[in-house]
């Protein structure tokens, strides 16, 4: 049984390798590899999630023979193991969902380059989830953000190199923020390990002037993070970067990488300032002020949108302003409903940028909303899941994006603090109705009979040019079985997961609130 | 606006006729054309854009830079009032902060004992912290596998203008390894360089330097080999396959190795990995392996930056694994 203890660290360990091996083998290998190792992983996160929830503690491990202070440390608790398993299993249904597309987008010499960069993509989530040192934050961190501009440049079209270079600008700018936060944390506190860090910062804060020099660097920390994950005033690059790239890199970007900057934000509020703490500084009420800015303003930005893609981009804005408006309201609530809206929005979106270019494709492979009428009913599966998730965003019963709703609005009445409570209110029903507006505008489209003014029967310009002769077109008109269950089985999966987070939503929140327990 | 044309104007949304960004500043609106057409609508895109842009920047493009101006002024300012109040406010390393030298007091007090390498940053960074610098030495293969996603020659990047671009480079470049000067120094330089790196590499836990510094050296040698004798002379120790091996095994041994460090440590074994003597070339334990590892990542990772921006290859093997058309020989002045 303790034997369970080292899976954290093989999660690691095997990704690295598994990259390394993607490169040496080719496209097609490298992907069917790719998805039996992540199943391999996803069985390995739930046998620590088993273990955690049967111990009832979490765990720390050292790596390698020198304890806290000195070496380094990762840990898993909970909540750890939980994000850790949905992390991967989206992962997974990403590349399972996306290959069709991955064919068309990548050059078929670089396919096994992507799953190289999949699998370093997959040790730098896994790495930032368990990680217990701040600076091995920050490395692979570094390696978070490569991957995702990889994943995103690999398309190899102006418009998306132009995005990926756009976003690597904003993102390095982040990590640079980031390590000058560390940088000015470890030089007050003198260790990078969290926990020795927490009782130094606690020490700091108590003595007079303290809090202002904890507070500067932790303002630093926060705006480099709230950059990369899209926070409200950084967000328009997310239009751009999700609306171009391939369909899978689109679904981790926006599922899972910018979570993964969230959770690293969120593990250092709890784990090296400590929450008591954190709750005395000012951060706290501006990151919750930008929080329902976001929300609103992203929703009327994807409102403007003309394209499905920019919608569904700018719509990520606003859900992102929900995780930093939970983490900002505090209250024991307010923090577990932030980590479920990282799930459930997760959930949502990834499914939602697998299904857009279905409908796309049936609709002479154009993005535009005038170009999209009809296509749910060409293509019924994609728009069956469209609906559905968009019925998840605007906040429907039985749907995870309602369940976060409810408990974000529970969660602002615990707080007892009308200033928080009013604000949040307002927000939630301002950001539901306009939810409402662009995503039941979209599924009203999609299913008004006719064709817009997509030329549907034009012939695949596209692949003729992109193809040659020897190499015949990667998306048949009609699926073949493993085709179609490549897309059916994760598509599924997602909504499966969509409607457990929405129905049983409790079982979640007792899990986070374990979790939570085991955290600090 | 009348509830007649709002409604008009609501319908129009609806139907997806209406585009509310038109006239915004944020108008380009060249990734949302259809996949297929992309190449057909280029140009029309780009003069419509270039008429927006005309109107724009009469007005709206010089109000924004003036505010950008401002405001990224004010930004740096805020940033630098932050800097100077933070380092007005931490304390001094030392007797003002003994917390913050508990950590590295350890390191330069029993460094030595515990690792076996008198140079303690190598003992440091490949043992205390070798998480780190296993995540470290990834970030250069991240890198380096990006800029080969990137730049690796295939049929997408080739096929337009890049095509001719490259052959015109190769073609009309001055080429320096016709250059006899640059011919006779580079071959006198490039084995005392590859030597010295080889040193520094194997020296990294005895005196400064390691697998970073080292690799980055012997690196550098094989650029200037390149160089100035011509990428055709590497090509003929350097395919792509060496190369894609090379990396393979070292990041591979690397992880494995400390990764049976870490799981030996961490279930409280004996590693069985000898400390050796230390001073000798043999100490260190898993040091010096580590840094050849390392070296050898960081000397691959550097030589396929120098030959993915040169020629789009790597050691004169495409993907595919045909070799490109050989450039003519010249002949020596």
């Amino acid at each position: 049984m303790g034997f369970i203890r080292n899976f954290p660290l093989f999660t690691i360990i095997f990704s690295l390798f598994s990259s390394v091996l993607c490169m040496m083998l080719t496209g097609r290998r490298a992907q069917r590899y790719t998805v039996c190792y992540e199943c391999f992983l996803i069985a390995l996160t739930g046998a620590v999630l088993w273990y955690v929830c049967k111990t009832g503690e979490a765990f720390t491990y050292v790596m390698g023979e020198f304890p806290a202070p000195w070496g380094n440390e990762i840990r898993a608790g909970v909540l750890e193991a939980m994000l850790a398993l949905v992390f991967l299993i989206i992962l997974l249904c990403s590349v399972l969902g996306g290959w069709r597309f991955l064919l068309i987008d990548v050059e078929h010499s670089k396919i096994n380059l992507y799953f190289t960069l999949i699998n370093l993509l997959t040790a730098a989530l896994m790495s930032l989830v368990w990680t217990n040192d701040i600076f091995t934050g920050y490395v692979f961190l570094e390696i978070l953000t490569l991957t995702s501009c990889g994943i995103l440049i690999v398309r190899e079209i102006g418009r998306t190199t132009l995005a990926a270079v756009r976003y690597m600008v904003l993102n390095l700018l982040g990590s640079g923020l980031f390590l000058l936060g560390v940088v000015l944390l470890y030089s007050l506190t003198g260790h990078l390990l969290m926990l020795p860090m927490r009782a130094a910062v606690s020490e700091i804060v108590a003595a007079p002037g303290g809090a202002v020099t904890v507070t500067f660097s932790l303002a630093i920390l926060t705006i480099g993070l709230g950059i990369k994950s899209g926070l409200f005033p950084f967000h328009f690059w997310m239009p751009d970067t999700y609306g171009t790239a391939t369909p899978t890199s689109a679904a981790i970007l926006s599922a899972l990488v910018s979570k993964a900057y969230i959770f690293l934000l969120f593990k250092i509020y709890w784990r090296v300032i400590g929450i008591e703490v954190f709750e005395t500084l000012p951060i706290r009420r501006i990151l919750f002020g930008l929080g329902i800015l976001g929300m609103v303003f992203g929703s009327v930005s994807a409102i403007r949108a003309d394209s499905i893609h920019k919608m569904v981009a700018f719509s990520s804005a606003a859900q992102i302003g929900y995780i930093y408006m939970g983490l900002g309201m505090g209250g024991p609530l307010g923090y577990v409903t932030a980590i479920f809206q990282i799930l459930a929005h997760a959930v949502t979106k990834s499914l939602l940028f697998l299904t857009t270019p279905r409908l796309a494709r049936v609709s002479g492979d154009s993005l535009l909303f005038q170009n999209l009428q009809g296509s749910g009913l060409r293509d019924k599966s994609a728009g069956i899941f469209f609906t559905l998730c968009a019925f998840s965003m605007v906040g429907i019963p039985v749907f995870a994006g309602f369940s976060a709703k409810l408990f974000f609005a529970v969660a602002a009445v615990e707080t007892g603090d009308l200033g928080i409570l009013f604000p949040t209110m307002l927000a939630l029903a301002v950001s539901s109705v306009l939810n409402a507006l662009y995503f039941i505008r979209t599924v009203i489209r999609i299913y008004t009979a006719g064709r817009g003014g997509a030329d549907i029967y034009a012939p695949r310009i596209y692949a003729a040019e992109h193809n040659d002769d020897d190499t015949p077109d990667s998306f048949p008109e009609t699926e073949t079985l493993s085709g179609r269950l490549s897309y059916w089985i994760p598509a599924l999966a997602l909504t499966g997961m969509n409607l457990f987070l929405g129905l049983f939503s409790w079982v979640a929140l007792d899990f986070i609130r374990r979790g939570l327990a085991m955290f600090a | 606006m009348s509830a007649k044309t709002f409604k008009k104007a609501f319908r129009r949304w609806l139907d997806g006729g209406r585009d509310l960004t038109e006239n915004v500043m944020d108008g380009k609106r060249g990734h949302d054309l259809p996949r297929q057409d992309q190449r057909r609508l280029l140009h029309e895109a780009e003069d419509a854009a270039l008429a927006r842009m005309g109107r724009v920047v009469r007005s709206e493009r010089r109000a924004f830079a003036a505010w950008y101006r401002v405001a990224s002024v004010a930004c740096c300012l805020v940033l630098m009032a932050v800097f100077l109040y933070m380092v007005a406010h931490i304390t001094r390393y030392g007797a003002e902060n003994p917390r913050a030298a508990e950590v590295a007091e350890r390191y330069i007090e029993r460094g030595l004992e515990e690792t076996g390498a008198v140079n303690i940053v190598s003992g440091m960074i490949l043992d205390y912290r070798a998480f780190d610098t296993l995540g470290e030495s990834h970030v250069l293969f991240t890198a380096l596998i990006c800029v080969m996603v990137l730049l690796r020659r295939d049929r997408k990047n080739m096929r337009t203008a890049y095509e001719d671009y490259y052959r015109i480079r190769e073609e009309s470049y001055f080429p320096i390894n016709h250059d006899p000067i640059a011919r006779r120094v580079g071959g006198a330089l490039v084995p005392c360089i590859l030597m010295f790196g080889i040193y520094v590499l194997l020296n990294g836990q005895i005196s400064p330097g390691g697998g970073f510094s080292g690799g980055a050296v012997l690196g550098a040698g094989l650029v200037i080999f390149a160089s100035t004798r011509g990428d055709d002379a590497v090509d003929r120790f350097l395919t792509g396959k060496v190369f894609r091996r090379a990396t393979f095994f070292a990041l591979s041994f690397y992880s494995f190795a400390k990764g049976y460090v870490f799981f030996m440590g961490a279930n409280g074994l004996e590693n069985h990995i000898p400390k050796g003597t230390p001073g000798a070339i043999l100490s260190g334990g898993l040091i010096l392996p580590l840094d050849v590892a390392v070296g050898l990542v960081v000397a691959c990772t550097m030589f396929g930056f120098y030959s993915l921006f040169r020629r789009g290859i790597i050691g004169g093997e495409d993907a595919d694994g045909a070799a490109p058309q050989k450039r003519t020989e010249g002949e020596e002045p």
